[in-house]
C-alpha cells in the first residue's frame, strides 16, 4: 500500500445538535497506513467527528470516502464492513468474559451452530503475534488492568477485520508507562500497513505519535500539520486549538481580600475499607481569590469537593467566615451563600425530567426568588430562569422545557448561571466549562472574573490545565488525596502543571 | 406547549382504557356473550343514581387509597402496606369514637386524628427499617401487612376490646350515632353520600399543594426525580423517608373511614382488608396526580359496582376484574410510550428551535 492513498476523506461535514453545531465543515484527509491525529478543546467536536465515521451518527451533509470509494454509513456495522474500528474511551467488555469471549462476542465464529473456539483462538493469537499485543485470552477480563482492557478493545475491532482504527482519546485512562506501550502497539499497527486515527488533547503525546495533525476548532478543521517536516510545538498547536481565545494568565489585577473565607484543616475522607481519598489537607481561599486544585481525574476532587458541601462524611474542620461548618448540613451550607457546581452534572446537578425553571431552584429551593417561607414561588423563579438564560446566553426555545432536552453545554450555563445566583460568597467548582462551546466559555470566565472582584472566592478544579492557569490565583496540586505541590500560575506552563499532576516532578 | 403536554398525558389513559375495551370484547366474543349487550347493561345500570352513589362512595376509598400511596411514588418509595396502616387506623378511630359522647364535629375529628397517627406510626416503623437497618420498604410493608392483622384479630377475638356486634360476628363496639358521618342522599334518595366524600376532596386539593406548592414538595419530587441530585442540593434523604412513610401513613390511615363513620360503625372481622392493594393500581392509573387519581377511583369502582351485572347477562363476574388488570397495564405501557416520544419530541423541537436561531445568527 502506498503511503499517498488515501483511507479516509471527509469532506464538508456539517452535523447539529439542539443548541449547538457540533461539526461544521470539516475536512480531512487520512493517509493510508500512518497514524493521524485529531485534537481539539473538549467539546471541539471531536467526538461527533468519529461518531459519523464510525456510523453511530449521520451527517447533516458532507461526504465520506474510504479507500477512494464514496460510503454512506447508516449504522457502525456498515463502518466495519468497510473496515473500520473504534476503540472507545469507555471500554465496553464484558467482566465476567473472558478475553477470548469478549474478542469473538458478537461476531462469533461458528462451526454448524456449534462456537467454534479453537478456532477463534487461533486467529486472535496470530494477530495478536502480528501486532505485539500480548494477553492470556483465558483470563477473566474483571482481573485485568486499564492498558490490558484497551489491548483487547484494540484486538476486538482487529479481529472484526478493521484496517482503520479510531482510537478516542485513547490516553485519558492510562498511566505514563501504559501509554508508552499503547504507542509501541500502534507504532507496530502501523508498520502491518494499518491506518490509526487518534483523537486527543494531549499535545505532547500527539507530537510524539502522529505522522500527521488536524487541528478542530468550534466544529470545523482549522489545519494541518505534519510534525515530522513542519517544526511545530505544543504551543502552537495549544494556539491554532484555542484561537485567539487562549486564556490570558494576567488578565485581571490581583483582588484578593484580607478576609479569609473558607478555612480547611485537615480534611480526610475516607473510603468504605478504610482507606484514605482524601488524604488530611488543609487549605484557605480569601474573598476575592481563585484557588485552583489541579490533579488527574479521580484523585480525591470529588470527595474534596462533596465533604466541603456536606454530602460525604469527613473528618477534619471547615470554617467558613469565622464559622464552623464541619458539622452543618448541605442546605446549611448553601444557604450561607456557598455556590456548587459539581462534577457530574447529571447526577448531581439536575433532574432531567423536570422543566428548566424547576431546575432552576433545586440547590436554592429554600431562598428567593424560589421560595418565601415554606412556600414556593414559581412565577418569580420563571422570571429568574428567564433572567439566567440571557445572561448566560442558554440555548432553549423556552423554560419550560425538560432540562435533558438541553445539549450538555446548555445544561452546563444554566447550572453555572443558578450557582452564581444571589450573591454568593464562596463557589464551589468543578470543570465549570466543560462542554460548553469556545464562547459560553470565555463568557463563564466572565462571569466568574467578576464576581470575583466583588469578593467572591472561588474553589476550582478542572481537568483544563489553560482554565486553570487562567483563572486561578493559587495552584495546588493534588495526587492521591494529596497536596503534593503548589504552582504560581504567572509562571507556571501547563506542561510543568501536568508533569506535576503525574508526580512526576517538582513544578518550576 | 402546555396544551399540548395536557394532550398527551390524556393520550396514555384513553388509548388504554379503548385498548382494555377491545381485548374484553375478544374474551366476551370468545365466551359466547354479547359484547354489546355486556357492555350496554353494565353502563345503564352503573349510571342509575343508585349505582353512581354506591360509586362515589367505593371511590372516595380508593381515593384515599391511592393518594396514600402516591405520596410515597412521587419520591420512589413504595408503601405496599397501606393495607394495614388502614385497618389499624380504622380500628383506632373505632375504639375511640365509640367510647366518646361530644358533639359530631368533636367526635369524628378525633377519630380522624386517631386514625392518621395509628397510620403515620404504623408505616413510620417500615421508614424506620428502612433507614437504620436499610430493609426494603418493599418488604417490611408486606410484612407488617400480615403483622397489623393479626394483632386486630387478636384484639377483636381476645380482648375485651372486641364485642359479638351481630350474631356470630365480634367487632368493636359500636360509635353513638353522634359520632358517625353518614352524609347525605343526594343522588339517590335511598343511599347516602359518605361524608367523607367531601372530606376526601379537601385532601386531594391539599395534597396537590403540599406537593407543588411547598418547599416540602420541592425536596420530595427532587427526591423522586434525582436523589443523587436532590442530596446536592441540601435534601436529607432519611429525614424525608421518615416525613414521606408518616405523611403515606397518616393518609393511609384514613382509607377505612369512609366506610366505618359512614356506615358500619363498628370494626368487624369482615371489614374488607385489602384496599390498599387497588390504591396501588389506581395510583399507577392516576399518574400520581389527585386529578388522574380521582377519574381513576371513579373509573374503578363503576367497574365493580357494576361488574354484579355481569351474573344477571350470564358472564363471570371476573371479566370486569380482568378489564381493571387490562386498563392498568396498557395504561402503564402507553403512559411510558407517550413519556418517550414527549422527550424525542421535544428534543427535536429544540433542536428545531436552535437551528433555526443559528441561521438567523449566521446572516
Amino acid at each position: 500500500m502506498s503511503q499517498s492513498a488515501l483511507a479516509v476523506e471527509l469532506s464538508g461535514i456539517w452535523k447539529r445538535f439542539p443548541g449547538v453545531i457540533a461539526n461544521s465543515d470539516i475536512n480531512l484527509k487520512v493517509a493510508s497506513g500512518t497514524v493521524h491525529a485529531i485534537v481539539g478543546e473538549n467539546g471541539a467536536g471531536k467526538s461527533t467527528l468519529m461518531k459519523i465515521l464510525y456510523g453511530m451518527q449521520k451527517a447533516d451533509e458532507g461526504t465520506i470516502s474510504i479507500n477512494g470509494t464514496n460510503l454512506i454509513f447508516n449504522s457502525p456495522s456498515d463502518a466495519i464492513d468497510s473496515g473500520i474500528g473504534m476503540v472507545h474511551q469507555h471500554f465496553m467488555l464484558a467482566d465476567n468474559f473472558t478475553v477470548l469471549e469478549n474478542i469473538v462476542l458478537g461476531s462469533e465464529p461458528k462451526n454448524g451452530i456449534r462456537l467454534d473456539f479453537e478456532k477463534a483462538r487461533k486467529q486472535i493469537s496470530d494477530i495478536a503475534a502480528e501486532n505485539g499485543l500480548a494477553v492470556d485470552p483465558d483470563v477473566l477480563v474483571s482481573e485485568l488492568g486499564v492498558g490490558d482492557r484497551q489491548r483487547i478493545e484494540i484486538l476486538k475491532v482487529l479481529y472484526r477485520g478493521a484496517k482503520i482504527l479510531i482510537l478516542d482519546e485513547p490516553t485519558a485512562v492510562l498511566v505514563p508507562h501504559e501509554v508508552d506501550e499503547l504507542f509501541n502497539t500502534l507504532r507496530d499497527l502501523k508498520k502491518e500497513g494499518l491506518t490509526v486515527i487518534f483523537i486527543s488533547h494531549k499535545l505532547d503525546e500527539v507530537l510524539s505519535i502522529a505522522d500527521e495533525i488536524t487541528v478542530i476548532r468550534q466544529g470545523s478543521t482549522v489545519g494541518s500539520v505534519n510534525p515530522h517536516t513542519q517544526n511545530v510545538s505544543a504551543r502552537d498547536l495549544a494556539e491554532m486549538m484555542v484561537g485567539n481565545e487562549l486564556p490570558n494568565p494576567e488578565a485581571v489585577g490581583d483582588t484578593i481580600q484580607a478576609e479569609v473565607v473558607l478555612k480547611v484543616d485537615n480534611l480526610a475522607v475516607f473510603a468504605k475499607g478504610g482507606k484514605a481519598i482524601v488524604d488530611d489537607i488543609s487549605f484557605q481561599i480569601h474573598a476575592g481569590e481563585i484557588v485552583g486544585i489541579a490533579g488527574v481525574e479521580g484523585n480525591g476532587q470529588a470527595e474534596i469537593l462533596d465533604a466541603l458541601m456536606g454530602i460525604e462524611s469527613a473528618t477534619g474542620r471547615v470554617q467558613f467566615k469565622n464559622e464552623d461548618i464541619t458539622n452543618k448540613s448541605t442546605r446549611h451550607r448553601r444557604e450561607l451563600g456557598i455556590g456548587f457546581i459539581p462534577e457530574d452534572r447529571h447526577r448531581q446537578a439536575l433532574m432531567l425530567e423536570a422543566p428548566l425553571w424547576e431546575n432552576r431552584m433545586l440547590g436554592h429551593q429554600t431562598r428567593t426568588p424560589n421560595a418565601k417561607g415554606i412556600w414556593l414561588t414559581p412565577r418569580s423563579a420563571k422570571a429568574d430562569t428567564k433572567r439566567i438564560v440571557e445572561e448566560y446566553d442558554v440555548r432553549t426555545p423556552s423554560i419550560d422545557i425538560l432540562a435533558s432536552a438541553l445539549s450538555g453545554g446548555n445544561q452546563q450555563k444554566l447550572i453555572v448561571g443558578r450557582e452564581m445566583s444571589g450573591e454568593p460568597k464562596l463557589l464551589i467548582a468543578a470543570h465549570p466549562t466543560r462542554g460548553v462551546d469556545v464562547g459560553a466559555q470565555a463568557a463563564i470566565w466572565d462571569h466568574i472574573r467578576h464576581a470575583r472582584q466583588s469578593g467572591l472566592a472561588v474553589l476550582l478544579v478542572s481537568a483544563d490545565l489553560d482554565e486553570l492557569i487562567g483563572l486561578s490565583d493559587n495552584i495546588k496540586v493534588l495526587l492521591r488525596g494529596k497536596f503534593v505541590a503548589d504552582a504560581d500560575p504567572a509562571t507556571v506552563t501547563p506542561q510543568e502543571l501536568g508533569t506535576a499532576m503525574t508526580g512526576a516532578g517538582e513544578v518550576a | 406547549m402546555n396544551l399540548r403536554r395536557i394532550g398527551t398525558s390524556l393520550i396514555a389513559p384513553v388509548i388504554g382504557l379503548l385498548f382494555s375495551l377491545a381485548i374484553t370484547a375478544i374474551i366476551l366474543v370468545a365466551i359466547n356473550a354479547s359484547v354489546s349487550t355486556v357492555l350496554s347493561s353494565m353502563w345503564s345500570y352503573g349510571t342509575s343514581p343508585r349505582a353512581m352513589s354506591l360509586m362515589l362512595n367505593l371511590a372516595t376509598i380508593y381515593f384515599l387509597s391511592a393518594l396514600a400511596v402516591s405520596i410515597g411514588f412521587k419520591m420512589n418509595l413504595f408503601n405496599i402496606g397501606v393495607n394495614g396502616q388502614y385497618v389499624l387506623g380504622a380500628v383506632a378511630a373505632a375504639v375511640v369514637a365509640s367510647n366518646l359522647t361530644l358533639p359530631k364535629v368533636a367526635s369524628v375529628t378525633i377519630a380522624i386524628f386517631a386514625a392518621m397517627i395509628t397510620g403515620a406510626l404504623w408505616a413510620g416503623i417500615a421508614a424506620w427499617l428502612k433507614v437504620a437497618r436499610g430493609v426494603s420498604e418493599v418488604i417490611s410493608t408486606i410484612m407488617l401487612n400480615f403483622i397489623a392483622i393479626g394483632i386486630i384479630s387478636y384484639i377483636i377475638v381476645r380482648t375485651g376490646i372486641g364485642t359479638e356486634t351481630s350474631l356470630n360476628v365480634r367487632g368493636t363496639k359500636p360509635i353513638p350515632e353522634s359520632g358517625m358521618l353518614r352524609g347525605s342522599a343526594f343522588i339517590d334518595p335511598g343511599t347516602s353520600i359518605y361524608g367523607f366524600f367531601f372530606i376526601s376532596i379537601i385532601i386531594g386539593i391539599g395534597y396537590w399543594f403540599l406537593l407543588n406548592r411547598t418547599r416540602f414538595g420541592f425536596d420530595l419530587r427532587a427526591t423522586g426525580k434525582s436523589a443523587s441530585a436532590a442530596r446536592t442540593s441540601g435534601v436529607q434523604s432519611n429525614r424525608m423517608i421518615y416525613v414521606t412513610m408518616f405523611l403515606s401513613g397518616a393518609v393511609a390511615g384514613l382509607v377505612g373511614l369512609p366506610y366505618l363513620l359512614g356506615d358500619t360503625g363498628t370494626y368487624s372481622l369482615q371489614f374488607p382488608t385489602d384496599w390498599g392493594f387497588t390504591g396501588i393500581a389506581i395510583a399507577l392509573l392516576g399518574r400520581n396526580n389527585p386529578l388522574g387519581i380521582a377519574l381513576g377511583a371513579i373509573l374503578w369502582a363503576f367497574l365493580d359496582i357494576s361488574s354484579g351485572q355481569l351474573i344477571l347477562e350470564g358472564v363471570p363476574r371476573e371479566i370486569s376484574t380482568i378489564m381493571q388488570g387490562l386498563i392498568v397495564i396498557v395504561v402503564v405501557i402507553s403512559y411510558e410510550v407517550v413519556r418517550r416520544y414527549q422527550v424525542k419530541s421535544e428534543q427535536t423541537s429544540v433542536a428545531k428551535a436552535m437551528a433555526k436561531q443559528e441561521e438567523v445568527a449566521a446572516v
